[in-house]
């Protein structure tokens, strides 16, 4: 059985990112890059269902620029097997990224595609539910525990006010929620692994796939501030300002 | 023309979050339908139809419906795109666990983008989001036939429920469309509480890691949101750290909080953290830390130890 799992590279989430002065976006130069979190707990997932001999290979697929590679090799330090770039330096909108995916799913045939629910640089939360779609699959998004069986995946979904179950037939599309696993750290020796692993570099037009945006961002700006308020020095203190300035109790 | 929202609703009766993402969509122009995709849910149909701004509530009754599931409601609601002679010229779901399972999907079956969480309509093609968080505000601009977006349902206020019948939209029904057998829904382990839910709550008391450990969580901060009727929140250290369950999660991650008092125990602030909670009406921080970020948000600090202050504070106000 083999996995594909998109890593997206991300600023780092330890980064606070500012807003370029002319508003056409963040500013990303010289900024700490990393594997975006959610990412990294499906390439975590995918590695241990390997290692408990249920998936033979794990593919790490990321679609972005050249840099990209440092990404895809951090998830073969973790364990992924091989990777593939799709290299673009165009601004890769989910739609155009799960097309780009439904391609090589199309090419790869995997069982199970194991994807964040979201990325934490356009928070969009669409790449897995999108590719799901296109390839007419199920979907168990939000996962927090995985099951993998005959011909069907056993899924535990973090939904509003609790957890679901749903048992989805394969090839499906899982995408990943926090509580699903802990990332190991790479050690060195994996590290030194990862380099000499098989990297394949295709471009969108060799998986025929227009990539153009459909979403214009017309400016970024900073979100509204918010001013810190007053110290007070005592409970008897808030409790009045509470009742009496904030009027909220 | 007109815009559809999906309803979020258990068929027995709507979710609030619909009334949100119906004030979102009022803001486009066009005539308002909902969509009600259920079994058994004329109960939570007939709530809709009472929802102020309302034109027509439009419902697919059927039992591979139940659950709601991302494959079959997509399906249907790309049918009832396309079988809409007017046509529709904006699809709205709330940003829940539920709007964000299926919203998505319907934008790839209608090879369109996504907007996700938009917090204001700048004009029917023109939307503000939040990315990186929430540190940046992107204001972005669509020119798809069909805008597919999700609504942050703290930043539109709730649509008013019409008390009289006669206000009451038209109730129609649609045809199902067929049972995808995709995926089927085993059980659900709903956390049972007394309290309000997190994402309704006038009033959330929040804990982090300050706590030490789930006794102190539960011994500490439950009596204070018993005293105010309030809603169980917390960190995602907390959560981390095994003292309560992982929906009580605040946070870029977790959910998008705003009531009108938030109050902060043993919480340092991470900007992760902040992303959840900084469009809180009052914020309230209670740490020991006096350089913790949390107070830079705070409208009220109290500096202090929380083992000492908090009992005290569900006393004054209990």
């Amino acid at each position: 059985m083999k996995i594909l799992v998109p890593v997206k590279r991300v600023v780092d989430y330890n980064v606070k990112v500012r807003v370029k002065a002319d508003g056409t976006g963040v500013d990303i130069a010289n900024v700490k890059m990393s594997m975006n979190p959610f990412d990294e707990i499906a390439v975590e997932e995918a590695v241990r269902l390997k290692e408990a001999g249920v998936a033979t290979e794990v593919v790490a697929v990321s679609c972005g620029v050249a840099a990209c590679q440092e990404t895809i090799r951090a998830a073969m330090a973790i364990g992924a097997d091989r990777g593939i770039l799709v290299e673009s330096d165009a601004d890769l909108q989910p739609l155009a990224v799960a097309k780009l995916l439904k391609a090589l799913c199309d090419k790869e045939q995997p069982t199970v595609v194991i994807c964040g629910k979201q990325a934490i640089d356009d928070d969009s939360n669409q790449t897995g539910q999108m590719l799901a779609a296109l390839m007419g699959w199920p979907q168990a998004t939000f996962a927090s525990k995985v099951q993998l069986g005959e011909g069907v995946a056993t899924v535990m979904r973090e939904i509003d006010g609790g957890l679901e179950t749903v048992e989805i037939k394969l090839p499906a599309v899982v995408t990943t929620d926090l509580r699903l696993n802990e990332p190991r750290y790479a050690t060195l020796p994996n590290i030194m692994k990862a380099k000499k692993k098989p990297l394949d570099t295709v471009k969108p037009a060799d998986l025929g796939v227009d990539v153009a945006p459909r979403l214009a961002t017309l400016k970024v700006a900073e979100p509204p501030k918010r001013s810190a308020g007053v110290r007070v020095a005592d409970v008897a203190q808030l409790v009045d300002k509470l009742k009496n300035e904030a009027k909220v109790i | 023309m007109a815009i559809l929202v999906i309803a979020e609703h258990d068929n027995a009766s709507l979710k609030a979050a619909t009334l949100n993402t119906v004030s979102a969509a009022a803001q486009l122009g066009s005539e308002v339908h909902v969509l009600v995709a259920g079994a058994n849910c004329a109960a939570a149909a007939a709530e809709a139809a009472k929802v102020a701004g309302v034109a027509k509530v439009r419902v697919a009754d059927a039992a591979h419906y139940d659950s709601q599931t991302a494959e079959n409601v997509a399906a249907l609601v790309v049918a009832v795109v396309a079988n809409e002679a007017a046509g529709y010229t904006h699809i709205l779901a709330p940003s829940t666990a539920n709007g964000k399972n299926v919203a998505p999907r319907v934008a790839a079956l209608l090879d369109v983008a996504q907007i996700s969480d938009i917090v204001a309509v700048e004009s029917a093609d023109t939307f503000v989001r939040p990315i990186y968080a929430g540190n940046a505000m992107a204001t972005v601009k669509s020119d798809d036939a069909v805008k597919v977006m999700t609504v942050r349902t703290t930043a539109f206020e709730a649509a008013a429920m019409v008390a009289n019948e006669g206000g009451a939209a038209a109730v129609e029904a649609l045809g199902a469309a067929a049972d995808l057998g995709l995926t089927s829904v085993k059980g659900r382990d709903l956390t049972k509480s007394e309290r309000p839910e997190l994402g309704a709550a006038k009033i959330i008391v929040s804990g982090g890691r300050g706590l030490g450990s789930g006794e102190n969580y539960h011994k500490l901060l439950e009596p204070l949101a018993d005293a105010l009727g309030a809603a169980l929140g917390a960190s995602r250290a907390a959560v981390d750290a095994g003292y309560v369950p992982n929906d009580y999660q605040v946070g870029q991650t977790g959910k998008i909080v705003a009531p009108q008092l938030y109050i902060a125990v043993g919480i340092s602030g991470a900007i992760q953290h902040l992303a959840g909670m900084k469009d809180s009406k009052v914020i309230v921080a209670i740490n020991k830390d006096p350089e913790a970020p949390i107070f830079q948000v705070a409208d009220y600090g109290l500096v202090g130890d929380l083992f000492e202050v908090v009992p005290e504070l569900s006393q004054a106000v209990g």
